[in-house]
């Protein structure tokens, strides 16, 4: 019981993850068309950003955990700020065409990736957080290791403030109603080329905070650690339907928990070949992802 | 006219060919391109590289310049020449023939199989669908739960069992000219293939595919027959590259290598089998020679911000690419379109949202 109960934790934490990456791409996509490959760049720029300036940036400041999040949040700033400018400089002059975009960000991934290694080199880099977060917590006899709430608790606190943002204000309006029909949106006299660069911001953000919790999560941070996240983030994306940030939540979490029981009660590695037919069975049965949104059928 | 097409279909192909097979007989240097004399097994063997990528780029394009299928996982089916060719022989100790039929026979099973679920969806989830089920390869590759494939270590392949011709060093000119024939192969194959009827319509898919349906015809039967025969080929290249290498590594197995095809076909012109191929080429030269540019003495002297990324072919060759994406959408073999659309421009109607996964149709 008390392994089950470590592993569903866990499983969480690795789904908060998911859900953080998935949420930007699901944006991105519902409202642009764009799948965005460089989504893994956001995410290195977050636990590579929140890493360099813990040691250079912050190492005067003395107490670990205001050095930590001060170095977070500074991570989170450099992937929204770097996310904009990726919009505004590659992807915007392509408007409307499709799959350049689409390449653009492929291309930026990799170039980015081996910039990466040519800078700091392509060994793990030890991550620094409070010493807290490596301690466990017990709870019914499991020993649950305490950066787990913490990764669970920021997911569910951005969750909250996207919902918040997308129901409550005018620009999340606007992204509502361009996810649903882009066209209506422009007809009605609003330039929806702005919500375009706030919702890639809003991602690069989502996906930086992903980035400095995989650095809590595995201790380290490496290159090509962004794009492994990224493709099982891309199977929570057609799982929970485009542009549904609830289904992306509720498909991180399936995914999660599958890819953690079957990993351990089964075989190691068993669990991401199961999450890989999981998307093939959803793609036969329901074509348009859980949500609903229109996922994949043609028009 | 008749004597147009000989020439322009089979004289200058073969002249092309012909004139690449004399390569391993010029006992010539040329320094600044090549670290060795071009008749040295090294240099043969990067040769013999650049080939083979030539052709994978080729199969590659099958599907994506010709058919207008984005996949991502095309590396799968690579893979699995490159592994279970050598699985048969060095763990089960097959026989080299029976286990090349075998590995195609497998290839062309799954490649039906996953090809059927697959292109149940359009235009980006086609994308993602596919390089799940590549991910699924490469980490049944790296976990290895059989013990065949020796995960991160590879796995070296049983020498006295492949053909003598292709084993040691000096034999390296007879892989250059096996990667040379199968580049010839796949390039007669797929021009066959693009000019038959069913090739015609793979095209008229990519331009519109709806149009296709109203015709009266099932686009599904004819994507997955591109996308068999662009699989299955590159089976068949994997096999090359296992026997180039003389073994199988996970490299082959990342999505890194899938999208590495898409640059090579998009710096070439997609849509055109020389672009293709000269791309793969040109691609695969530069990969393995930049690194010799970035740690000569020129770039040594450059400051460390700049050295860096000099050091490192992918982040150049990312760059170049996006560059191409930008300003040469027809790669370079768009330079001689004269303005007439090429390359990407011809697949602009291919991952449209409203073909693909997304929201509701939008405006034209």
């Amino acid at each position: 019981m008390s392994t089950f109960l470590l592993l569903t934790i866990t499983a969480f934490g690795l789904g908060a993850m998911y859900f953080l990456i998935a949420s930007g791409l699901s944006l991105i996509y519902g409202l642009m068309g764009v799948l965005n490959f460089a989504h893994g760049a956001f995410i290195s720029v977050g636990s590579y950003g929140a890493w360099w300036t813990e040691a250079h940036l912050f190492s005067g400041v003395h107490s670990v955990v205001l050095r930590f999040l001060l170095a977070a949040f500074m991570g989170l700033v450099i992937g929204g700020v770097f996310a904009a400018a990726v919009e505004l400089v590659l992807i915007r002059p392509l408007y409307n065409r499709h799959i350049e975009q689409v390449l653009v960000t492929v291309g930026l991934q990799l170039a980015f990736v081996a910039l990466l290694v040519g800078i700091w080199g392509p060994d793990a880099k030890v991550f620094v957080v409070p010493p807290w977060l490596h301690e466990t917590t017990t709870i019914a006899g499991a020993h649950i290791p305490n950066d787990r709430w913490v990764e669970i608790a920021t997911a569910a606190t951005v969750l909250v403030l996207l919902q918040l943002f997308l129901r409550r204000t005018r620009y999340g309006l606007i992204i509502r109603a361009g996810v649903e029909n882009r066209a209506m949106v422009q007809a009605l006299g609003i330039d929806v080329r702005k919500a375009f660069t706030l919702v890639f911001a809003i991602g690069g953000v989502a996906a930086a905070v992903a980035g400095v919790l995989s650095g809590v999560y595995f201790n380290t941070i490496s290159p090509d650690q962004g794009t492994s996240l990224l493709i099982f983030a891309f199977i929570v994306v057609v799982i929970g339907g485009l542009g549904s940030i609830g289904g992306s939540a509720v498909a991180a979490m399936v995914v999660a928990l599958t890819q953690q029981y079957t990993n351990y009660y089964a075989s190691a590695g068993i669990g991401d070949m199961v999450v890989v037919l999981l998307l093939g069975l959803v793609l036969l049965a329901r074509p348009r992802g859980f949500a609903g949104a229109v996922v994949g059928a043609r028009a | 006219m008749r004597r147009q097409a000989l020439v322009s279909d089979w004289l200058w192909p073969l002249a092309v060919f012909g004139a690449l097979a004399v390569v391993p007989a010029l006992h010539v240097s040329i320094p600044k391109l090549f670290d060795q004399p071009i008749s040295s097994p090294g240099t043969l063997q990067l040769l013999g590289a650049c080939v083979l990528f030539g052709a994978l780029a080729l199969t590659y394009d099958i599907q994506f310049g010709f058919t207008g299928l984005l996949s991502f996982g095309h590396a799968l089916y690579i893979a699995l020449g490159v592994y279970l060719s050598n699985i048969a022989i060095t763990d089960w100790h097959w026989s080299f023939w029976v286990s090349i039929l075998f590995t195609m026979g497998v290839a062309l099973v799954l490649a039906n199989v996953l090809g059927f679920v697959s292109l149940r969806v359009g235009g980006i989830a086609f994308a993602m669908v596919t390089l799940a089920f590549a991910q699924a390869g490469a980490v049944l590759a790296l976990k290895d739960p059989h013990h065949w494939t020796h995960g991160e270590e590879g796995l070296g392949a049983d020498y006295t069992k492949l053909p003598h011709v292709f084993v040691g060093i000096l034999n390296t000119k007879n892989l250059y000219w096996l990667s040379l024939v199968f580049l010839a192969v796949v390039f007669f194959i797929v021009r066959w293939a693009v000019e038959s009827s069913p090739g015609r319509v793979w095209q008229a898919i990519r331009e519109n595919e709806q149009r296709v349906e109203v015709l009266g015809m099932r686009p599904h039967l004819y994507k997955l027959q591109s996308f068999v025969l662009s699989s299955a080929l590159a089976a068949a290249g994997g096999i090359v590259y296992m026997l180039l290498y003389s073994g199988s590594t996970l490299e082959v197995t990342t999505p890194t290598f899938t999208l590495t095809l898409l640059l090579m076909v998009v710096i070439g012109g997609a849509g055109s089998r020389w672009g293709a191929v000269l791309g793969g080429i040109l691609y695969t030269y530069l990969n393995n020679r930049l690194v010799a540019v970035g740690s000569s003495s020129t770039v040594a002297g450059l400051p460390h911000a700049l050295r860096t990324p000099l050091e490192q072919p992918l982040f150049l060759l990312g760059v170049i690419f996006i560059l191409i994406v930008f300003f040469l959408p027809g790669g370079l073999a768009g330079i001689a379109a004269h303005g007439r659309p090429s390359g990407l421009r011809r697949l602009e109607e291919t991952i449209r949202p409203d073909r693909g996964l997304t929201a509701p149709p939008e405006e034209a």
